[in-house]
C-alpha cells in the first residue's frame, strides 16, 4: 500500500464499532418496484452487515447494470454503480489494489451471466476475495421483460413471442466448473436462510458466489413460487447442512440418497430407508458439489439451496502481495535513483 | 592486401534474414555496440506477424535497421547502405529499400534451388546480373560457421544458430567496432552452457577474422562518434520507455502503479516490463479480456492507484465504453495505445496513425479525454510522466498514443536526473466534514479523490448523470447540460497548465510541418534539409492534441501554407481546419511504414515550387 492511501485511510476520526442495519441505509429513495424481491435482499444484507465487524468505511459495494445493480446506491458504504457486466472485474481490480477492503458485488443473471459471464468465471478461477451476489430473476427487468441465460427453455417474453430456444444456465454449476471455492444458493422469501448465507459468504476467504431466487413481480412474477411459497416449499426444496443428511418433506419424511452418481428421493416412511442411507452433505467435497448442483433443474429431485461447497485455496491479490514482497526482500525497494540507472548504461563526456 | 580506411558521417544497415535467423538479436548488439561507441542512432525492427512463418519464405522475413552517425540522428533511416541477407526471401523483400551502389552481403547458403523457389526467384539473382548496381559481396556463411566449430561436436541445430555472429562480426569488422561488449553479453546471457560461449564467440571472432583476411572486403568505414549532449545514456525502446514512465510517475506521485491490461501487439512489451517492476510494488493484472483490462484499472483508481491500461487500437475500442464511464466518475486513469495499422485487426506488427479521432471523440455522448501523443521512443518516458499528472490533478481518463514504429524502435537516451522530473503531488479527501462527491476545484475543476476506507466519506459514484455537486444522480435537464459544459471546460482548462508550443525554425514564413507523434525525426530531418536549401520552412510538433496548446492558433497564423503530413488519411488536420479554419494541406501514407524523409521534402519543393 502506497504511504499516500495508508495516511488517508488512517485518519483518527475513530469508526463506529457496534452498527445496526440502519446504520448502513443510505439517504437515497428505494426505487425497486413495489413488491419487489430486491427489498427483502437489501434487507437482509444491511441486517447482517452489523454482525460482520468490518468499519463501513472498509466496504465497497460494486455493481454493473440491472435493477439489482441499484444496490449500491442504498447502502451507506462506498459504492460504484458501474457498466453492465463489468462490476466483477472492477471489483477485481479494486482488490488487488486494496486487500484490505470488503468488496461485495451485486448482479443479475443478465448482468453476471449474459454480458458480464466472461469477468465471472474469471474472477472465480482467479479467487479473489470478493463477495457476489447474483439476484437471479430469471428475466431481463430493467429492459422490460426479454428472456435471461437463466430463462427456462420455451419461455415466452417479449423478445421470444415463439418462445425461448436457449437452454438456460444453471449458475451454481457454472460457478463450480468455473472452480469456485464457495459456492451457495438462497431466496429473497426466506430472510433468515439468506442472512445465513451472506454471512457465510462474508466469512469465506476467496470468491464467494451466491445465487439469490429473487422475484420479479413485474416481469416473471412467480417464477420460484414453487420453491418459495409455504404449500409448495418443503415439498419442492431441500436445504443443505454441512455434516446432516439431505432430509425433506412437509414431515421432514423424504430423503436424498446416491444411486451411483444420481440423487434419488426415497421415502423414510416406506419401512426400507432410514436416515442412514441418505446422502450427508460435506461442503468441502467438491465432486458432491457438483452432484448436488446438477439436482437444480431436474424435476425428479427437490431443488438444493444453502451451500454447495466451501473450500480454502491461495487467493488471487495474496499470492500478488507475496510476490512483491518476495521482489522487494531480494532486491531491495526500488527507488527512482535505481530505476533510471536501470539497464546497459554508458557516459559520453 | 591493403586495407583501405574510410570515413563517413552515418550509415544505414539494414539485417535481413529468417524470422529464426536471430537478426533482432544482432541488430540489438550491433546497435548497443555503435551506442556505447558514442554514435547517435536510430533504429527500427521489422518482422513478421507469425511467429515462425514456414522458413525460407518471404513473409517470414526478419529485419532490424540501424541508423548511425558522427551527426545527429533522428530517424532509423529512409533507404539503407548496407544490407545483410541471411537468405534468398529476404533480398527480395529488402532490396527495394537499398540504395543505388549499397553493400550487400549474403550468405550464399542461403541461395540454394530451395530458398530460390520459396522465395520466387526464377533464377539466382546472385548469378543473372540483376544485381549489377550494388556491391555484392558473398560469403559462404553457414559453411564458414561450420569450420569454425568442426571441432566443437555440437549438434547441427546449435551450429545454425551461431551463424548470424558470423555476421556480426564481418559488420563489426567493416565499421570498426569493438568485439569486446558482445562477447560479455555472451557471457552473460549463456552463464550457465559454457560451450555456447565458446560457440557464439568463436563464430562471431571468425566473422571479424575473415573480413580482415580474405581479399573480399577491401574497405573498411569509419563512423566517428556523435558530439552528443554528455551524460548517461541508455538505449531504450519506446515501450521500454513508457514501462518506466509510468513507474516514474507513481514513484513521484506516492502511489502504487496498477496495470490492468490484456496481450495485444506491439503493446505486449509494456506488460512485460512492468510485471517485471514488483520491488516498487507495481501490480500488473493480465486481464481476461480488454474490457476487463481498463475495468479492473477503473477499480484501482477508485481505490486509490495511479491506474493505467495499455493495449492498441482494436483494444482502445473494446474499452470505448469504460473510458466513458471514467469521465463520468471522474478518476485517474491513464489508457496506452500503441498505434497500429487498421481498421479490424489489420497490420499488428506494422505502424499507423489512424486512431487519432478514435481517440478524441471516440466515445458515446459528450466524453471529452485528455489526448497527448509522444514524438519518439524517448519521448514516450516523457509523455507516461505527463500523462499520469494530468490524470491524477484533473481526476480526468487520459488517452496517450504511441505507435509500432515508436514502441519498437529505439534511440539512446539521455537519462533524466530524479530531480528534473516534475513533481506530481495528487491528493485524497479525508476530511468528512461538508464532503460532497461532485464538489469541484476551483481552478481545475476536478473532484476531490475520496478512496474507500476512508471514515466518513462513504459515498456513491456511478456511470449514471450526477447532480452538479452533491453527485446523486439526477435525469433533470438543465443539470445534464450544466455537468456536460463542467466535464468539458475541465478538459479545455488543462490548457492553461502545459508549456506553449514551440516552433522549430523560425516562427513565421511560408510554409509551417505541423505533424504529431512517430513522425517527429522524419519531419525534423526533412525540415532541417530544405532549411539548409535556405527554404522558408518550419516545424511544430505537436504532443498535446486535447486540448490543444493555447498558441496553436497563433502559430498558425504566421504561415503562408501548412503541412500535415500524416501516417493516415488526415486525422489531425480535420481537428486543426474545424478550430482554426485554415487551409491546411494533407500529405497522407497508409502502408504500415513510417514516411521517408524525402517524401516530406518532396511535398515541401511541391508546395514552395522555386521559391526559397
Amino acid at each position: 500500500m502506497s504511504t499516500l492511501v495508508h495516511d488517508a485511510i488512517s485518519h483518527d476520526v475513530v469508526s463506529k464499532v457496534k452498527y445496526t442495519a440502519k446504520d448502513f441505509s443510505s439517504d437515497q429513495d428505494v426505487r425497486w418496484c413495489p413488491g419487489c424481491g430486491d427489498y427483502s435482499i437489501l434487507a437482509q444484507v444491511q441486517r447482517t452487515m452489523p454482525e460482520l465487524n468490518v468499519p463501513k468505511e472498509k466496504v465497497v459495494f460494486v455493481s454493473g447494470i440491472g435493477c439489482s445493480s441499484r444496490f449500491p446506491y442504498y447502502m451507506e458504504t462506498y459504492g460504484f454503480h458501474s457498466i453492465h457486466g463489468r462490476a466483477t472485474a472492477i471489483g477485481s481490480g479494486l482488490k488487488i489494489a486494496r486487500p484490505d477492503l470488503s468488496v461485495w458485488i451485486v448482479t443479475g443473471d443478465g448482468d453476471g451471466l449474459s454480458i458480464g459471464g466472461n469477468h465471472m468465471i474469471h474472477l472465480l478461477r482467479r479467487n479473489v476475495d470478493v463477495n457476489v451476489l447474483l439476484f437471479n430473476n430469471q428475466i431481463y427487468g430493467l429492459t422490460k421483460g426479454q428472456y435471461s441465460p437463466t430463462s427456462e427453455f420455451g419461455k415466452v417474453t417479449k423478445s421470444t413471442p415463439y418462445g425461448s430456444v436457449d437452454m438456460p444456465f444453471n449458475p451454481a454449476s457454472l460457478a463450480l466448473g468455473s472452480g469456485g471455492t464457495f459456492v451457495a444458493r438462497s431466496m429473497d422469501r426466506d430472510p433468515k436462510h439468506l442472512q445465513g448465507i451472506v454471512k457465510r459468504a462474508a466469512e469465506h476467504k476467496g470468491t464467494s458466489f451466491v445465487e439469490v431466487y429473487q422475484n420479479c413481480n413485474v416481469f416473471n412474477d412467480g417464477a420460484f413460487f414453487q420453491f418459495t411459497e409455504k404449500e409448495t416449499k418443503s415439498d419442492s426444496v431441500v436445504f443443505l447442512e454441512h455434516g446432516k443428511p439431505l432430509v425433506f418433506g412437509k414431515e421432514s419424511d423424504k430423503g436424498i440418497k446416491l444411486d451411483g452418481f444420481s440423487p434419488v428421493v426415497v421415502s423414510l416412511k416406506d419401512g426400507v430407508h432410514s436416515a442412514n442411507d441418505l446422502l450427508i452433505h460435506n461442503e468441502k467435497d467438491s465432486t458432491l458439489a457438483f452432484i448436488l448442483a446438477n439436482m437444480t433443474y431436474n424435476h425428479d429431485v427437490p431443488r438444493p439451496f444453502g451451500i454447495f461447497l466451501a473450500i480454502d485455496r491461495p487467493r488471487y491479490e495474496d499470492e500478488i502481495e507475496k510476490q512483491i514482497d518476495s521482489a522487494i526482500s531480494k532486491r531491495g525497494k526500488g527507488s527512482l535513483e535505481k530505476l533510471l540507472n536501470s539497464g546497459d548504461t554508458w557516459v559520453i563526456q | 592486401m591493403e586495407k583501405q580506411t574510410r570515413t563517413l558521417d552515418e550509415v544505414t544497415i539494414r539485417f535481413a534474414g529468417d524470422s529464426g535467423d536471430g537478426m533482432q538479436l544482432t541488430g540489438g548488439q550491433f546497435t548497443n555496440t555503435s551506442a556505447a561507441m558514442g554514435n547517435d542512432l536510430s533504429t527500427l525492427p521489422d518482422y513478421p506477424a507469425e511467429i515462425r512463418a514456414p522458413r525460407d519464405t518471404t513473409y517470414g522475413v526478419s529485419g532490424f535497421q540501424i541508423h548511425f552517425g558522427a551527426t545527429e540522428i533522428n530517424t532509423p533511416g529512409d533507404h539503407c547502405d548496407v544490407l545483410v541477407a541471411m537468405n534468398a526471401a529476404s533480398l527480395k523483400v529488402n532490396l527495394r529499400s537499398l540504395i543505388d551502389g549499397g553493400i550487400i552481403i549474403v550468405n550464399t547458403d542461403g541461395f540454394g534451388d530451395r530458398n530460390l523457389k520459396l522465395a520466387g526467384y526464377a533464377q539466382s539473382p546472385l548469378s543473372d546480373g540483376s544485381l549489377s548496381k550494388y556491391q555484392v559481396f558473398q560469403v559462404d556463411i553457414t559453411k564458414l560457421t561450420n569450420l569454425a566449430l568442426a571441432d566443437m561436436n555440437l549438434g547441427q541445430k546449435i551450429v545454425d544458430k551461431t551463424k548470424n555472429f558470423f555476421a556480426l562480426g564481418m559488420m563489426y569488422w567493416m565499421f570498426n567496432r569493438t568485439v569486446d561488449g558482445t562477447i560479455q553479453w555472451i557471457k552473460e546471457k549463456f552463464e550457465k552452457k559454457p560451450e555456447l560461449i565458446e560457440a557464439n564467440t568463436r563464430v562471431m571472432k571468425a566473422g571479424w577474422n575473415y573480413a580482415e583476411t580474405t581479399d573480399i572486403f577491401a574497405v573498411k568505414y569509419e563512423v566517428k562518434p556523435a558530439q552528443l549532449t554528455p551524460g548517461k545514456y541508455r538505449n531504450i525502446t519506446g515501450n521500454q520507455a513508457t514501462a518506466l514512465g509510468f513507474v516514474t510517475a507513481a514513484e513521484k506521485a506516492n502511489l502504487d502503479l496498477f496495470l490492468g491490461s490484456y496481450p495485444i501487439t506491439p503493446a505486449s512489451d509494456i506488460l512485460h516490463e512492468l510485471s517485471m517492476f514488483k520491488n516498487y510494488g507495481v501490480k500488473t493484472f493480465q486481464a481476461e479480456d480488454e474490457i476487463a483490462g481498463v475495468t479492473s484499472a477503473i477499480g484501482a483508481a477508485f481505490g486509490g492507484s495511479l491506474a493505467l491500461t495499455t493495449t492498441s487500437g482494436p483494444g482502445v475500442a473494446l474499452k470505448t465504453e469504460a473510458i466513458g464511464l471514467a469521465v463520468m466518475v471522474e478518476l485517474p486513469l491513464v489508457i496506452v495505445n500503441v498505434q497500429r495499422g487498421g481498421p479490424s485487426t489489420g497490420l499488428p506488427t506494422k505502424t499507423e496513425q489512424a486512431d487519432l479521432l478514435q481517440a478524441v471523440y471516440g466515445r458515446n455522448g459528450e466524453a471529452p479525454v485528455p489526448v497527448i501523443s509522444a514524438s519518439t521512443p524517448s519521448d514516450c518516458f516523457n509523455t507516461a510522466v505527463e500523462a499520469s499528472r494530468i490524470a491524477l490533478k484533473y481526476m480526468t481518463p487520459v488517452m496517450m498514443l504511441t505507435d509500432g514504429y515508436l514502441a519498437n524502435g529505439s534511440e539512446p537516451w539521455l537519462l533524466p536526473s530524479v530531480k528534473d522530473i516534475p513533481e506530481i503531488a495528487p491528493k485524497f479527501r479525508t476530511d468528512p466534514d461538508g464532503y460532497m462527491p461532485y464538489r469541484r476545484d476551483e481552478i481545475t475543476l476536478s473532484r476531490e479523490w475520496a478512496i474507500p476506507g476512508t471514515p466518513g466519506l462513504e459515498h456513491r459514484i456511478g456511470g449514471l448523470e450526477k447532480q452538479d455537486v452533491t453527485g446523486n444522480v439526477n435525469y433533470e435537464p438543465e443539470n445534464h447540460e450544466r455537468m456536460i459544459r463542467l466535464r468539458a471546460e475541465k478538459v479545455e482548462r488543462i490548457a492553461n497548465d502545459i508549456p506553449l508550443a514551440q516552433v522549430e525554425g523560425d516562427e513565421k514564413g511560408e510554409l509551417l510541418v505541423v505533424g504529431w507523434g512517430g513522425t517527429y525525426g522524419t519531419i525534423k530531418t526533412a525540415v532541417e534539409r530544405k532549411r539548409k536549401e535556405g527554404k522558408s520552412v518550419s516545424q511544430l510538433h505537436l504532443k498535446y492534441i486535447n486540448p490543444l496548446q493555447k498558441n496553436v492558433g497563433e502559430i498558425l497564423y504566421n504561415f503562408k501554407h501548412i503541412l500535415v503530413p500524416e501516417i493516415n488519411m488526415g486525422q489531425l488536420i480535420k481537428i486543426l481546419r474545424s478550430k482554426f479554419l485554415v487551409p491546411a494541406i494533407a500529405l497522407n501514407k497508409v502502408q504500415g511504414l513510417p514516411y521517408r524523409s524525402i517524401e516530406i521534402e518532396e511535398k515541401i519543393d511541391e508546395i514552395l515550387g522555386g521559391k526559397l
